[in-house]
């Protein structure tokens, strides 16, 4: 006992160590926030260690709802944190994400040395709450969706992967029963490698995320599932599932934890291939409501909705960026190609449409924020988002022609990853 | 962040609302069947803004949008926020008559934007239009031939203008015209010219598709002599600036013809909506793939539509906070214009025969909205400067 205890507390220390020392993160300018969420974590490490060599065992803990944030005034103003948070998203994106894509992407493999930038980064730090050793102590709603628009800059495969674990936490965090609290978001408070992923979505032509296939049946004080579920993210590691299922007649969303019961296969799709999606087959597998008397599916389908706007902008702005560069540097009839109003125009179409998104975005994610209803503006904002977001794919492979055809240069990886956006549902939660 | 209204304009909207529905509506046909005849049900509106604008950030229609001012500190929805709501509100109603509104003319954002504070003293409570376009050059307004020669302590105009709106109402009319036509846009300057003045005259009104409501002048200066306190803003011809100072007006007044298109189209949809009630899950609860196509059509536009109407509320609040709008202003005015005309003829479209017949205003909309993608630089105008921004490229290398 006093030896795993040792153990345990080790890996906090040598983790303190490790981030306190590492270039990343005085690069990324993170200090303030990881030590903020470094001190609100010991705090509740030293705590808390006794009561959980185990992931999962329950710990006494009153349920988290964190609060919302609102505004009178019409205010496009980012806060100083979220300056801060964008910044080092946006350099974190550049030079580690955009590196590694093609590879992760010819591989069909999520790279692994991105967990420990993910750690140093404190992602899950700033979706926890305070009282379970992280850093929100309000509903970060709107600066979820900016840290996502950067991540996916840098990959939109890669960025998904990063915030399964992530959008696991927030939905938790807002969702989740006291008793699932208690059991499954304390888990995220210690460090291991715990990781958390989403299987809502059915493969089925024009799938409808109201009507489900799989059902979940209650039997002996205990929820059982059985279905199957595709495009699963990391599916084929995950420890942690929120599972979405018929229930009476009513989609409903569950948390399971991996065990024999949950078989997979491999689904390579057209993109997210660094995301190693799978199938997961449920064969009875026992589940416990996620949610109780607040729970609201649509919002919760709203939420992952968000995160999917937020990857395709982001995304967009890199194949704009791309084809900047690329036409102001390909020469064509002896000038370069972005002379051309046909080309020029393009670009503009891009700026416009990007900017569009991004406000229909920020506007569903700040009236979610407050506390108000979202479900319009999040409809809305997927549509277009949805629409324009592959119409941005499909224009930079074409101004980069045959070259954008080609695996040598990012524009067809965008443009399959970006094909995504009108299709998933849920899968990430902001 | 947040993105709805300011909640200290809710009831300046409220009642342009209220003018729209109750006062521009009704006689919307109207002076769609009469055209070039006054509106005189404005006067009174037009004395009620008049009044409402004094008490400070009231209803407006274009008058006093501006970046003047002390630096911003914090936060700030101001007139360009609230001018941007109004006429979205006003459009709503009817955008010819928007544009016939007394005292509220494109001149009148000009003179805000670029006059001194004792033009701003001398003009205040005039109505003034705007005469930028010329027979042969419309958008490269660089190429403007209108001279303005300085004579003593006058200056003296020649040329023609055409396509200005509230041209023949207005009790004066900024005129852009070119100290020397050699040195380009940095010659160019704009001038006040009162109603009456010697040499100025109304030559013609245009019959047009839409907007008809508004008198559209075609107006010719003759040895038209002006004081030289008449020019708006710095006299010198700056070759490094170059038309910075009157193109300055334009990230002011774009974002209010976005406005002007986003409430033409608001008309439209609102009205399609109605309509096809039946068949719209009123609560957005029906996914888009199972919704039917008309549906899915509507669901479209209104994305667009709140698109735009976003867009254009950042251009007027970069305005507002003195930021450097100028794309941002571009950005606005292209979706708006596009999308204020797909929508409108799209719903056109969806009510069939309905829609196209003159019981319905929905025909009169789809041709009012036609001019908002043209006027204040058309959709193409707006593209050649976000590409150019986005490009990093000057306007003789992306022509």
């Amino acid at each position: 006992m006093t030896k795993m205890m040792n153990k345990a507390q080790g890996l906090g220390l040598s983790l303190i160590t490790r981030i306190a020392g590492s270039e990343v993160i005085d690069q990324f300018n993170l200090r303030k926030l990881i030590e903020k969420s470094l001190y609100q974590g010991s705090k509740a490490g030293f705590k808390s260690l006794s009561q959980s060599q185990k992931f999962f065992k329950s710990q006494l803990l009153k349920k988290q709802r964190l609060s919302p944030q609102g505004k009178n005034l019409f205010d496009l103003n980012l806060s100083e944190e979220q300056q801060m948070l964008v910044e080092s998203m946006h350099q974190f994106a550049q030079e580690i994400l955009y590196p590694l894509a093609a590879r992760a992407d010819h591989n069909e493999t999520f790279p692994q040395e991105l967990w420990q930038h993910a750690k140093d980064l404190g992602l899950n730090e700033y979706a926890l709450p305070e009282a379970l050793g992280g850093v929100a102590d309000h509903l970060n709603i709107v600066s979820n969706i900016l840290i996502t628009e950067q991540l996916g800059r840098g990959d939109f495969s890669l960025a998904t992967g990063l915030l399964s674990g992530f959008s696991a936490i927030n939905a938790l965090s807002r969702w989740g029963s006291e008793q699932v609290q208690a059991r499954y978001l304390t888990a995220f408070n210690h460090p291991n490698d715990l990781k958390a992923t989403f299987a809502t979505q059915e493969n089925s032509s024009a799938f409808n995320p109201f009507q489900l296939d799989t059902q979940a049946i209650f039997k002996d004080q205990q929820f059982y599932i059985t279905g199957e579920k595709t495009l699963v993210l990391l599916g084929e590691t995950a420890d942690l599932l929120l599972v979405s299922a018929d229930y009476n007649g009513q989609a409903d969303v569950f948390v399971a934890i991996r065990d024999s019961t949950v078989s997979y296969k491999k689904c390579p799709a057209m993109g997210l291939k660094a995301c190693e999606t799978v199938t997961l087959k449920f064969n009875q597998t026992p589940a416990e409501r996620l949610g109780d008397e607040d729970f609201d599916y649509s919002a919760f389908l709203d939420l992952g909705q968000l995160m999917w706007c937020a990857l395709a902008i982001g995304t967009c702005e890199a194949v704009k960026n791309y084809c900047v560069r690329y036409a102001n540097e390909r020469m064509a009839f002896g000038e370069p190609i972005s002379h051309r109003q046909s080309i020029a125009f393009i670009i503009a179409d891009m700026a416009i449409e990007i900017e569009a998104m991004r406000m229909m975005l920020w506007n569903a994610a700040s009236l979610a924020e407050a506390g108000e209803p979202f479900h319009r503006e999040a409809y809305l904002a997927k549509l277009l988002c949805a629409e324009k977001s592959m119409k941005i794919g499909t224009d930079g492979v074409q101004i980069l022609g045959g070259h954008g055809f080609t695996k040598e240069y990012p524009v067809e990886r965008w443009y399959r990853d970006l094909r995504a956006t009108a299709i998933l549902y849920s899968g990430l939660h902001a | 962040m947040n993105l709805q209204n300011p909640k200290k304009y809710k009831l300046m909207v409220q009642q342009a609302r209220e003018v729209a529905l109750h006062v521009l509506r009704p006689i919307s046909r109207k002076y769609d069947k009469a055209e070039h005849s006054y509106p005189k049900e404005l006067d009174m509106i037009a004395s009620l803004i008049d009044g409402m604008n004094e008490g400070g950030e009231g209803l407006n229609a274009g008058a006093v949008v501006g970046k003047r001012g002390a630096d911003i500190q914090g936060n700030k929805n101001g007139v360009n926020m609230s001018t941007a709501l109004g006429i979205m509100e006003m459009c709503y109603g009817d955008t010819g008559l928007l544009l016939s509104m007394p005292r509220q003319g494109l001149g009148n954002s000009a003179i805000a934007a670029v006059a001194n504070d004792s033009q701003l003293e001398r003009f205040k409570g005039m109505w003034a239009a705007m005469a930028i376009t010329e027979p042969d050059c419309g958008s490269d307004s660089a190429a403007i031939r209108t001279t303005a020669i300085k004579d003593g302590t006058d200056y003296i105009l020649n040329g023609e203008k055409i396509f200005v709106t509230s041209g023949q109402r207005a009790d004066s009319i900024v005129v852009w015209a070119t100290l020397d036509p050699k040195l380009g846009r940095a010659a160019i300057k704009s001038f006040v010219v009162p109603k009456g003045t010697a040499g100025m005259k109304v030559e013609r009104l245009e019959h047009k598709l839409g907007i008809k409501a508004s008198d559209t002048a075609a107006i010719s200066f003759i040895n038209c002599r002006v004081p030289a306190e008449n020019l708006l803003g710095n006299p010198d011809i700056d070759i490094a600036k170059g038309f910075a100072g009157v193109m300055e007006t334009f990230d002011n007044t774009r974002p209010l013809v976005a406005a002007m298109a986003v409430g033409c189209a608001r008309a439209s949809l609102e009205r399609i909506k109605e309509i096809f009630k039946d068949q719209l899950d009123q609560n957005y609860a029906t996914p888009y793939l199972q919704t039917s196509y008309l549906a899915a059509q509507i669901y479209r536009m209104e994305a667009e539509w709140e698109a735009a109407r976003l867009l254009t509320l950042k251009a007027a609040w970069m305005a507002d906070n003195k930021k450097p709008n100028s794309k941002e202003a571009s950005i606005a005015k292209a979706k708006a214009g596009r999308i204020g005309n797909k929508i409108t003829l799209k719903c056109v479209e969806l009510a069939g025969s309905v829609g196209y017949g003159e019981d319905e205003l929905l025909e009169k909309w789809a041709r009012d909205s036609k001019i908002l993608d043209i006027f204040e630089g058309t959709q193409q105008i707006q593209q050649l400067i976000i590409a150019r921004r986005e490009l990093g490229k000057t306007s003789s290398e992306i022509k």
